[in-house]
């Protein structure tokens, strides 16, 4: 790999990294929230294409690593006062690690699409669970709590700005994506791609797979859970909606689009997405306006932008950034 | 009294398990057919369900038929699958799995959106073709309810009839077992998928404007039909008719049973349980003879 | 006369594999034409790439002077080009009767034609008619290729694409297939025939090409050869 593209990489990298600390600083209020709940979503795009682009398995379950981030944040911040930030993460994290461990046990041994309905069913599973179960989790309305301060508890700390809740989620989601990149590139990272390529000669040249794929899966829930606690503290509630299928479908939505194994491109795919969202919802109510065509002012975002999604698979199945996937992987 | 439960209410649980059962067995049969043909997981199978059941409200509002408002819906949903699988679906052909499951997740959001656009989020309403009930035990029945699960059997009975003795249904078999010599044989094999998908949307819109009636019609009614769908088709055995028609039946029954105890949406949780069951003891599929 | 099949300059790949470097021949209308030579050598693909299974990525092949190249299968057969694979490939879990329904049940074939045609391979192969309602795959391999002939016989063709058609077969049987290739020939049809068995070859066709590596190199009048000569072992010797 030359070192002039490792250059190119990481000038590339940097200079990306330093605009999104900057933009909250010249950003409007909503625009700055936006940006940051791409990031998140980015971040539960990214850990899916460990599995999706680099594994080869399509999972359809990280609507519940994602939830269970959540719950588990929602858990630390409700028990434990005053609302502990560290504590809230490592919740957060087991939960969505435990979970992704059950979900690793049974799915892993299933290939294709029983992998990808297997992880729907258990998604709605914990739908399920979390929808009924409403003295624990609040059941339909969710779970409100307070926002923790950031810093360590006892030494320092100070309320969370838009900004400084920013950054602090930028910080996350780049270190996930250098650790998640060196994964990619580790000597395990290629046992992962050759079980994409050829599942059955990796198992034949002797590495026993399904502990690979469940390890896979494991690390793609703790960062998915990851995505998860970052949301609540965003939004400061946990609601069963997330833990519902579609999100997952979304997810996978933003794998696609974005370009799958290329780590960088489910967070491409995340913006575009949602800015096309964005887009279109303001679109419709002023067209009705504009043009005086009331019945178009509802018209659901998800049409459009389904369409576009439906287009996007059959002619740029690739996505986005899916021409600079070799580049992205190698430099 | 069997296990502290009153035989009257088990059995009435069964032939409410029973019909489900026939419903669902219609809803997964088409799914079962175009996967098992054509290979495709067709995720937006429960929004063609949905709006079979539209398309039945408002051909009943219109004409006060509803006989014609099942034809006419079973109709215009088989020619809207044809058309979806003309244009979204035949690109995608000899291409990863994945992206039939991506697009037609798409087509699944489009056609819901659609729906809650057009019609609006309050549930609307078919009303049954003749009202009227029996004494089961303790319960006024509704005879609805069994002529539901008649109709659905006789459609599946017709579809066996039709892949068995049919000049189509030979096409259509032939072109499951080897589709590239089945091309050779001249037998149109792009039409023979397209044909094959309509049926399924077919059999899916019947289904909804059958299940109307219990339960009010809305966008989001196909969500939690197409992850049972999924689940029959996979116990059943992928792509094995008669599979998934008992595996709807044995699901049904188990989450009518298991209703008694716990709450329907929790009954889900069956289901889900008898697939984890299957996929680790026998993952080709509870009612496959012999596994391959 | 224009003949019935033109293959010229046919190059086709499987994945990275080159596998025919430029394939040229002919078949007339109501020619057997044997295509002879060594295992891998791209007889099969030959047969495959004028049947449309597989897409050469370049050349041309035309078929009653109208060119073919790149029509998808179906199309071929209700031109009339027929095919009957190495591997024989009838539909086991479909019976006899439904095999052949597979090629009879066309447009524009009246009842009384249908039931002229069955007639017909049922006294080609009585076996056959034994079996009718049996599935397909519980006859022997000597009656699976008889069907196999006898489904493409259904679509009335007017070429038919025999591969290696007595692979595996009993040496009664193997004459039978020399008898129906002959009374295939007397009726008009055209064959074009792969084989690795030379006297059958030579004996059934009016023409032979040999191929090696990928390409047609030669070609014979059959009645000028004969199995022991030179140029059979340079094609197919070891």
């Amino acid at each position: 790999m030359s070192k002039r593209r490792a250059t190119y990489y990481w000038t590339g990298f940097v200079v990306i990294v330093a605009l999104l600390v900057l933009a909250p600083l010249v950003l409007p209020e909503f625009w700055r929230r936006f940006l940051t709940e791409i990031l998140i979503w980015g971040l539960l795009a990214m850990s899916s294409d460990l599995l999706i682009g680099y594994t080869g398995m399509v999972s359809f379950g990280h609507s519940a690593f994602f939830g269970l981030g959540m719950y588990g944040a929602a858990a630390a911040l409700l028990m434990v006062k005053p609302a502990n930030l560290w504590l809230a993460i490592l919740y957060g994290l087991a939960g969505s690690a435990a979970v992704a461990l059950f979900v690793a046990y049974f799915s892993t041994r299933l290939r294709d699409i029983y992998f990808a309905i297997t992880t729907l069913i258990f998604s709605q599973i914990f739908y399920v669970i979390i929808f009924t179960w409403t003295e624990v989790t609040g059941g339909e309305n969710g779970l409100s709590f307070p926002r923790p301060q950031l810093g360590i508890p006892g030494i320092y700390t100070t309320p969370f700005t838009s900004t400084t809740l920013h950054w602090f989620v930028l910080f996350f989601v780049v270190a996930s994506y250098l650790i998640l990149r060196r994964i990619t590139q580790s000597p395990f990272g290629m046992v992962l791609q050759s079980i994409r390529e050829n599942e059955a000669r990796t198992r034949a040249i002797g590495y026993p797979v399904e502990r690979y794929k469940m390890v896979a899966v494991m690390l793609s829930g703790v960062f998915a859970g990851l995505a998860g606690v970052l949301y609540a503290m965003q939004n400061r509630f946990a609601a069963p909606d997330f833990v519902y299928f579609l999100i997952s479908g979304e997810v996978v939505i933003f794998n696609v689009m974005g370009g799958i194994g290329t780590l960088l491109g489910p967070i491409v795919g995340a913006g575009f997405f949602l800015g096309l969202r964005e887009g279109f919802s303001r679109l419709f109510p002023w067209m009705a306006q504009t043009f005086d065509i009331p019945q178009i002012e509802q018209f659901p975002y998800l049409i459009p932008l389904g369409v576009i999604f439906i287009l996007m698979v059959i002619f740029l199945p690739q996505g986005l950034l899916g021409f600079a996937k070799r580049w992205l992987n190698t430099s | 009294m069997f296990a502290g439960i009153p035989w009257d209410i088990i059995m009435i649980q069964t032939v409410n398990g029973l019909v489900s059962g026939m419903i669902l067995a219609l809803v997964a049969s088409g799914l079962t057919l175009i996967f098992g043909i054509m290979d495709v997981v067709n995720f937006a199978h429960g929004e063609l369900f949905m709006l079979g059941a539209y398309m039945g409200v408002i051909v009943l509002t219109a004409t006060g038929s509803f006989w014609l408002a099942l034809v006419l819906a079973i109709l215009i949903v088989a020619l809207l699958g044809a058309v979806m699988q003309v244009v979204t679906l035949r690109p995608l052909l000899g291409r990863d799995p994945l992206n039939t499951i991506l697009a037609t997740f798409g087509i699944s959001l489009v056609l819901q959106n659609y729906a809650l656009w057009q019609f609006g989020p309050v549930a609307r309403k078919i009303q049954e073709p003749f009202t009227g009930q029996f004494t089961l035990f303790y319960l006024q029945y509704p005879w609805y309810r069994i002529v539901i699960a008649l109709l659905s059997a006789g459609i599946i009975g017709g579809l066996y009839l039709f892949m068995k003795y049919g000049r189509y249904g030979i096409w259509i078999r032939a072109t499951t077992q080897d589709r590239v010599m089945a091309q050779a044989m001249g037998i149109p094999v792009p039409w023979v998928h397209t044909g094959v998908f309509a049926i399924g949307a077919g059999m899916a819109a019947a289904s909804g404007v059958l299940f109307g009636p219990l339960v009010g019609v809305n966008h989001a009614m196909g969500l939690d039909w197409v992850l049972k769908a999924f689940i029959v088709v996979v116990v059943g055995g992928m792509g094995n008719l008669g599979g998934s028609i008992l595996a709807a039946i044995f699901i049904s029954l188990l989450e009518a049973y298991a209703s008694i105890w716990v709450s329907p949406s929790q009954a889900i949780i069956v289901s889900s349980v008898v697939l984890i069951l299957t996929l680790l003891f026998r993952p080709t599929g509870l009612f496959v003879p012999t596994p391959k | 006369m224009q003949p019935l099949v033109t293959v010229e300059g046919i190059h086709t790949f499987y994945g990275k594999s080159h596998i025919l470097h430029g394939v040229s021949l002919q078949v007339g209308a109501g020619e057997v034409v044997g295509l002879l030579g060594r295992n891998g050598v791209g007889k099969s693909t030959t047969l495959k790439t004028i049947m449309g299974l597989v897409n050469p990525s370049q050349g041309t092949i035309m078929f009653e002077g109208k060119p073919i190249t790149g029509l998808p299968s179906h199309k071929l057969a209700r031109l009339g080009i027929g095919y009957v694979p190495e591997d024989r490939r009838i539909f086991k879990l479909l019976t006899v009767m439904e095999n052949l329904r597979t090629g009879l049940d066309r447009t524009g074939v009246t009842e009384e034609k249908k039931k002229q045609l069955l007639d017909k391979a049922f006294a080609f192969f009585p076996r056959l008619a034994e079996r009718r309602t049996q599935a397909g795959g519980t006859l022997s391999g000597g009656e699976q290729q008889m069907l196999a002939i006898a489904r493409v016989m259904m679509l009335e063709p007017k070429i038919i694409l025999l591969d290696e058609p007595t692979e595996g077969l009993m040496p009664r049987m193997v004459s039978q297939i020399r008898e129906i290739i002959d009374v295939l020939h007397k009726e008009g049809v055209a064959i074009l025939l792969v084989e690795q068995n030379v006297p059958l070859t030579l004996e059934s066709s009016q023409r032979v090409y040999f191929m090696e590596k990928g390409a047609v190199r030669h070609q014979a009048a059959a009645s000028t050869l004969t199995v022991n000569d030179p140029v059979i072992h340079q094609y197919l010797g070891v």
